[in-house]
């Protein structure tokens, strides 16, 4: 006794059994209207038993679990699954949209592009209802609350699809000492021969086959989509887990050699009113007899072009459904299959096909013509069949996706109309029908003599070979007709080609018709092939088609592009583990914690979260940074600078190569003292700054801005290997291995001697733009004397792990001279209030030194450095352009927005800007608002007016020196 | 001659129904090339058909012919995430953005073709205190240009788009954003069946399947190429065809300051409406917007190496889907349907070069970069007033080839800090 498994579709409760999918369960239960097409509403049921499938597709389970367009085909049912139809209203079975299928005739393909136009202001509400009529099913509106993984693997052989030819082809490696990794879509293992009824699966091979399992150098993934094959054997599957802490995995796979043994997808017919439920693929009907044990009809009708539909005759045959007839195309056949159909007795119509059908939500009646001899006309009256069931074979295509996705080039094959590999571009094989061999012992042929010649590549030796005869399939005795005549108007007709989008025969013909001739532009103008199940089915009839009605040969169209995925793969999968806090993963320094328990507020500076400021009792933001700015100017300030850039520069040839990346002159520079320098690009713009300190003859240390760290490294590295390999010098980036303490403030001094006690931290011992690496507890440390806030300023460098300790040593020892910590928003007003820039802030990578009054930087002795060209270009030497100034507004209160554009006169608009607003603060030491900007020509217009056009007021303010304190540097040196 | 096309309208629609759809004209003529035209562009994607369309529509120009080495709209232009807006910060950029955003705002009237251009606004998102400064920069400098756009805060962010995840405390949280409501999305491939369609009726021959071998160029002059289909002379030939622009350009000796790279984009499976607008995060990398169709249509970042390959590394678009998944965790189970390539042209300051080459009569239209699709009509407009006048439009006049030597550069990658 089978297990029953209830589920509901619609909300009604049906019951399943164990091993059936959502497709086969609802077909046992008489449910064959599962969905509504996409523009006609037609009623639609499976036509397929897998992921070909265009038209069962439905929403699955509801909330935070929900997932739109799932193909019922491939939903493996379990107890209590909720599935919804889609695309309808208020239901599947009486759809209002279904209107449209009556409208037709007013809306054909490309129908939008004429219409919609009148009046000019509607096409906002035209385009309303048109995007509610669209898309299928629904967005989740909930968080996902599932988990995905990617896995990574590394194997000599990946084998793609375990059907016969791939697991003939994983039983002749597995004896050698090859990692194999086999992959199958589908939960089981067998492809095709899963489809067989019983008695025919009494296969030797197979038996032996089924015994495949994971062993040492064998690993087999079910349930698993290779839907990507990017380049150097570099591949994508998807696999389904379904578990309650892991419900997808994409695995990542590096192959030395890819078995591509994918199979083939069977087709479909044109014909009149081909799309009613109850009109399915003759190999997916016997696969639901047959492996679901399902008896999907009572009275059925096969329509066929090629002996393989016969099988599904002699099947249904077997399990006393009522073969009523087999239409056959072609004009007769001597096929095994054939001949024992017609020793069965069962009625065969040879030249002959369906021409239409009947029957609204499941098909009741065809309709049988004769053909003539070129395929091409009808003859004599049509006859009427009743049926329940109606299986349709075209013949077969070979599933070439992932060998297109490889680059690997097809060919055309005239005498079955198939696409087939012709030449590799990667290291893969293809073998069985994805590569045209549909029978099986040609399939074992192939296979033994491609992975033969495969594994001798490896040194490996083969598995015996194996032989078995089986029935023959005269695939290339198959007849195309790739439009079924009509005794209608064609124009009248539907004939669907791709069914979800209901693109039909007379939609290609209106598109050549329109000049819409090469196949892309088909594509794109009918929508064919651009469902959600990419034109498995639907894209060799439509070139069929096109080329019929066209007169242009089939390989002379070409295909359309395989694209990646081959099945839809969910973004949670990609996106892995990397969302939430793995998003982006944060950098954070050593003194992190103590930020967080001092109450920090922090900004993200690239990936960095530095602290911000630090709020005290209740203070809001602009007091916390004006207390923290005044009491740096007053006592001791003190900043966590661990963030900034540092890069190792080690190498005789060191001092050459920062006189080629910075503006000034490197060689002169004594050891122990620091130089503050520019980068610039091969434009002249500035891109970076930082003060470079040379700590003995050949090694310097590099200070980089926080956010430029890493692309200023890669840049130096690309100069060094690419531009100049000569350059002895050796680049490490030093940023995470040291923190930085900078203590600024009139008692900076006081506070290092307590810190170092046995060090000269007089004047003379230890000048402003000077280095000592200085020991304590046996601790070495780099000390800087440089100033980022115009007041007296040590940096201390220190190995991060020790850095937390001196941090909170600092504090120990300051107490006394009100030592503060402050965050970048108060770094950024002291040095604001000093006029010092910020790379990126006051420079946009349209600044250049000069524009910055930094002419002094720019050495005019050297031979070379980045940027020195451009600098004396036409545009680059003009005297008008922006120019570094200070802003202070009229009104000491007002505080400008950063960003602000600044005019010399209010007019209408557009008005002329002159400039913007770069920095922009309240300077608690001056009182009063300040501001930095860049303004056309403003060097020489220092004293004058602009103004400031915001939304709600004009800002009158004057053009004044971005130094507002200390101009002549005595808090600095002192 | 060829007849003057019939006018589309429901009452054609209505009228063609009732003859089942027998009667409707080609598009476009598919004629084989004359021995000579007035000028010829090369590339037929929406920038070289615009070009052809204004030459004859606003020149007077129709003896032309566009030449085509696939099919029409095949590269870029049918490529792209549709988006278009003119919220540019350089005075240059947002003149030159802006007329293409007035071309579109009467492109299906005048071409009657309905190109479905949707002012569904877009929205540039914040996601630190740089891009705040930086966006609202940007919006300051549009308002005082006469461009629309506005300054959402957070709450006003989620109003105008209640999917997008604000909570303060992601990794990136959401800061603000600006708004161009006049912006918004178009049909890509229509845009060049419309103004191919347009060009047709003038007499322009749209010459697909046809690829251009060598220019000929004689004493400085241009004389006319050399193609699949045999020589064609002209005096005057445009070059637009973006990510091979540096292939033609060698065929000439130019030396264009182009990186040819990758650039991917993909698109979910068809769902009902979701998403009414474009949401554009420079700063985290994920773009996206929902067509008429359903689909989420994303876009992601360029390759780090030059190709002419149509096809990038996947580790490019996961990236994007991590952004897409983080900015919006309801997408989570929604799934990718098709992903595809384009090659974008980028010159070093991110803007176009639309200008004359040293060589006479000889034109080209390129470094458009990753946002030349909104730019469409205007880059047409203005490159086919150079071709006809031998001298710049004065919207095209800084975008020459003359500026990398001269420094007069349009840097809209340090500045806007936004893709396009």
């Amino acid at each position: 006794m089978t297990k029953k498994i209830y589920f509901t579709f619609d909300g009604k409760k049906y019951s399943g059994i164990e091993g059936d999918t959502l497709a086969s369960a609802l077909i046992r239960n008489g449910v064959f209207v599962i969905g509504r097409s996409f523009k006609y509403h037609r009623p639609r049921g499976v036509i397929s038993a897998g992921c070909e499938e265009p038209n069962g597709i439905v929403q699955l389970e509801t909330g935070n679990i929900t997932e739109p367009n799932v193909r019922a085909t491939e939903i493996e049912l379990y107890e209590g699954l909720k599935a919804f139809s889609q695309n309808n209203w208020p239901n599947v079975n009486f759809d209002i949209g279904s209107i449209n299928d009556l409208l037709s005739r007013f809306i054909p393909a490309g129908f939008y592009y004429k219409t919609f136009m009148w009046p000019k202001k509607f096409w906002e509400k035209y385009e309303f209802f048109i995007r509610k009529a669209a898309g299928l099913g629904k967005s989740p509106t909930a968080d996902d609350p599932d988990k995905y993984e990617h896995f990574h693997y590394h194997c000599d052989l990946l084998i793609i699809g375990g059907g016969a030819s791939g697991l003939y082809a994983a039983k002749l490696a597995k004896n050698s000492n090859l990692k194999i990794l086999l992959i199958e879509q589908n939960s089981q293992l067998g492809g095709e021969h899963l489809s067989k009824q019983n008695s025919d699966k009494d296969s030797p091979l197979f038996k032996k086959l089924e015994k495949l399992n994971n062993s040492s150098n064998l690993k087999i993934l079910k349930n698993t989509t290779v839907f990507a094959y990017m380049h150097s054997n570099y591949l994508l599957a998807s696999q389904k887990i379904n578990k309650k802490n892991l419900r997808q995995v994409i695995w990542k796979i590096r192959a030395k050699k890819v078995v591509l043994a994918t199979g083939s997808i069977e087709r479909f017919l044109t014909f009149n009113n081909n799309d009613r439920p109850g009109i399915i693929l003759a190999n997916s009907a016997r696969k639901y007899i047959n492996y679901y044990s399902n008896k999907i009809g009572k009275e059925i009708v096969i329509f066929t072009n090629n002996d393989s539909a016969y099988k599904t005759a002699l099947d249904f045959h077997l399990k006393n459904v009522i073969v009523k007839a087999i239409v056959d195309v072609r004009k007769g056949s001597d096929g095994d299959l054939v001949k024992k159909a017609k020793e069965l007795g069962i009625k065969i119509f040879f030249n002959s096909a369906i021409i239409n059908t009947e029957g609204r939500k499941r098909i009741n009646k065809v309709f049988i013509s004769k053909l003539d001899g070129n395929f091409k006309k009808l003859i004599g009256n049509p006859e009427k069949i009743l049926c329940d069931l109606l299986c349709v074979s075209g013949g077969w295509t070979p599933n070439v996706n992932l060998f297109s996705q490889s680059r690997g080039k097809l060919v055309y094959r005239e005498s079955d109309a198939t696409f087939i590999p012709n030449k590799s571009f990667q290291e893969e094989i293809s073998i069985g029908s994805c590569n045209g061999t549909f029978n099986l012992d040609e399939i074992l042929e192939e296979t033994y003599d491609k992975m033969k010649k495969l594994l001798d590549g490896f040194g490996e030796k083969i598995d015996e070979k194996y032989k078995e005869n089986t029935e023959k399939i005269f695939q290339d005795k198959m007849q195309h007709i790739w439009i079924v005549p009509t005794n209608k108007n064609f124009s009248k007709t539907k004939m669907f080609v791709d069914f979800q989008n209901d693109v039909t025969a007379k939609d290609i013909k209106l598109a050549l018709q329109e000049g819409y001739k090469s196949i892309e532009h088909i594509k794109r103008y009918t929508t064919t092939g651009m469902a959600t199940d990419q034109g498995k089915i639907s894209n060799i009839n439509a070139q069929g088609i096109i080329s019929d009605l066209s007169g242009v040969p089939i390989n002379e169209l070409g295909t359309t592009t395989f694209r990646l995925p081959y099945t839809p793969v969910s973004f949670g999968a990609m996106a892995g583990r990397n969302i939430k806090e793995f998003f982006d993963v944060e950098r954070t320094t050593p003194m992190h914690q103590w930020h967080i328990n001092h109450g920090a507020k922090f900004e993200d500076v690239g990936q960095w979260k530095r602290a911000w400021y630090y709020p005290k009792d209740n203070e809001d933001m602009s007091q916390a940074v004006n207390r923290e700015v005044a009491a740096t100017r007053r006592g001791i300030g003190i900043l966590d600078a661990s963030t900034l850039g540092k890069i190792d520069i080690k190498g005789k040839d060191s001092s050459e190569f920062l006189n080629r990346v910075y503006t000034n002159s490197w060689s002169k520079l004594a050891v122990e003292k620091c130089r503050y320098g520019l980068m610039l690009g091969d434009d002249g713009m500035v891109i970076d700054d930082g003060v470079t300190t040379r700590i003995s003859e050949n090694h310097y240390i590099m200070t980089t801005t926080t956010g430029g760290a890493a692309s200023v490294m890669s840049k130096l590295e690309d100069w060094l290997q690419t531009e100049w390999p000569d350059l002895k010098v050796y680049l490490t980036s030093v940023t995470e291995q040291f923190a930085t303490i900078s203590l600024n403030g009139p008692f900076a001094n006081d506070l290092m001697k307590k810190l170092y006690p046995n060090f000269d931290f007089s004047k003379e011992n230890f000048p402003h733009m000077s280095f000592k690496a200085v020991e304590s507890d046996g601790i070495v440390c780099r000390i800087m004397r440089i100033s980022f806030t115009g007041e007296m300023c040590y940096e201390i460098n220190v190995p991060s792990s020790y850095a937390k300790d001196l941090w909170e040593k600092c504090f120990k020892l300051g107490k006394e001279y009100n030592i503060t910590p402050y965050g970048t928003e108060a770094m950024h007003v002291l040095r604001a209030e000093k006029g010092f820039i910020i790379v990126g802030q006051e420079t946009d990578g349209s600044v250049t030194p000069i524009d910055l009054d930094m002419n002094w930087i720019v050495s005019k002795n050297k031979y070379d450095f980045i940027g020195k060209r451009a600098l004396s270009r036409s545009d680059t030497i003009k005297e008008d352009r922006k120019q570094l100034v200070g802003i202070l507004t009229k009104d000491p209160n007002e505080i400008l927005e950063e960003g602000a554009q600044l005019v010399e006169s209010i007019s209408a608009l557009p008005m002329t800007m002159v400039g913007h607003i770069t920095s922009s603060y309240y300077s608690p030491n001056l009182g009063r608002s300040i501001a930095l900007a860049l303004v056309r020509g403003g060097l020489k217009k220092k004293g004058g007016k602009l103004f400031a056009p915001m939304p709600k007021k004009t800002i009158e303010v004057k053009i004044t020196d971005p130094v507002f304190i200390d101009p002549s540097n005595n808090r600095l040196t002192a | 001659m060829h007849k003057k096309p019939k006018k589309y309208s429901v009452f054609s629609l209505i009228r063609n129904a009732v003859s089942y759809h027998e009667n409707w004209q080609p598009v476009w003529r598919s004629p084989e090339p004359k021995k000579e035209y007035d000028a010829i562009i090369i590339g037929g994607g929406g920038h070289g058909l615009t070009t052809a369309y204004y030459l004859a529509k606003n020149h007077g120009l129709t003896n032309i012919a566009v030449i085509e080495k696939g099919w029409i709209g095949g590269g870029n232009t049918g490529r792209n995430t549709t988006i278009i807006r003119s919220n540019y910060l350089w005075d240059q950029s947002a003149a030159l953005y802006e007329h293409a955003l007035k071309l579109w705002e009467g492109m299906s009237q005048e071409l009657n073709y309905n190109v479905m251009f949707s002012q569904r606004g877009v929205m540039n998102v914040a996601h630190n205190l740089h891009d705040v400064r930086e966006l609202k920069r940007r919006w300051h400098a549009n308002r005082l240009n006469d461009i629309d756009c506005e300054w959402l805060n957070r709450e006003q962010v989620k109003e105008f788009c209640p999917i997008i995840n604000t909570s303060p405390n992601i990794r990136y949280p959401v800061m603000g954003a600006t708004l161009q409501r006049r912006a918004g999305t178009a049909r890509h491939d229509a845009v060049a069946w419309g103004y191919a369609r347009g060009a047709d009726a003038m007499g322009v021959d749209i010459i697909q399947n046809c690829e251009v071998t060598n220019i000929n160029v004689k004493n400085g002059q241009v004389t006319g190429i050399e193609s699949t289909k045999g020589s064609i002379n002209s005096k005057r030939v445009g070059v637009v065809t973006a990510g091979h622009t540096s292939v033609i350009a060698n065929m000439v000796g130019i030396r264009l300051p182009l990186e040819s790279r990758p650039l991917q984009a993909l698109v979910s499976e068809p769902v009902k409406p979701v998403i009414d607008t474009v949401v554009m995060s420079n700063t985290i990398h994920a773009y996206v917007s929902q067509s008429d169709k359903g689909e989420l249509v994303i876009g992601a970042g360029t390759d780090g190496y030059t190709s002419y390959s149509q096809r990038g590394g996947f580790n490019i678009v996961e990236d994007t889907i991590n952004a897409v998944v983080e900015l919006f965790p309801l997408f989570s189970r929604m799934k990718m349907l098709r992903h595809w390539g384009g090659i974008v042209d980028i010159c070093p300051d991110a803007s176009p070069i639309v200008s004359k080459t040293h060589i006479k009569g000889l034109y080209f239209n390129c470094g458009w970069g990753t946002g030349g699709f909104k730019a469409t009509p205007g880059s047409g407009w203005v490159f086919a007033h150079t071709i006809a006048n031998d001298e710049p439009h004065k919207l095209n006049a800084p975008f020459t080839i003359n500026r990398f030597s001269s420094g007069e550069l349009v840097d809209e990658h340090g500045a806007a800090a936004v893709a396009h």
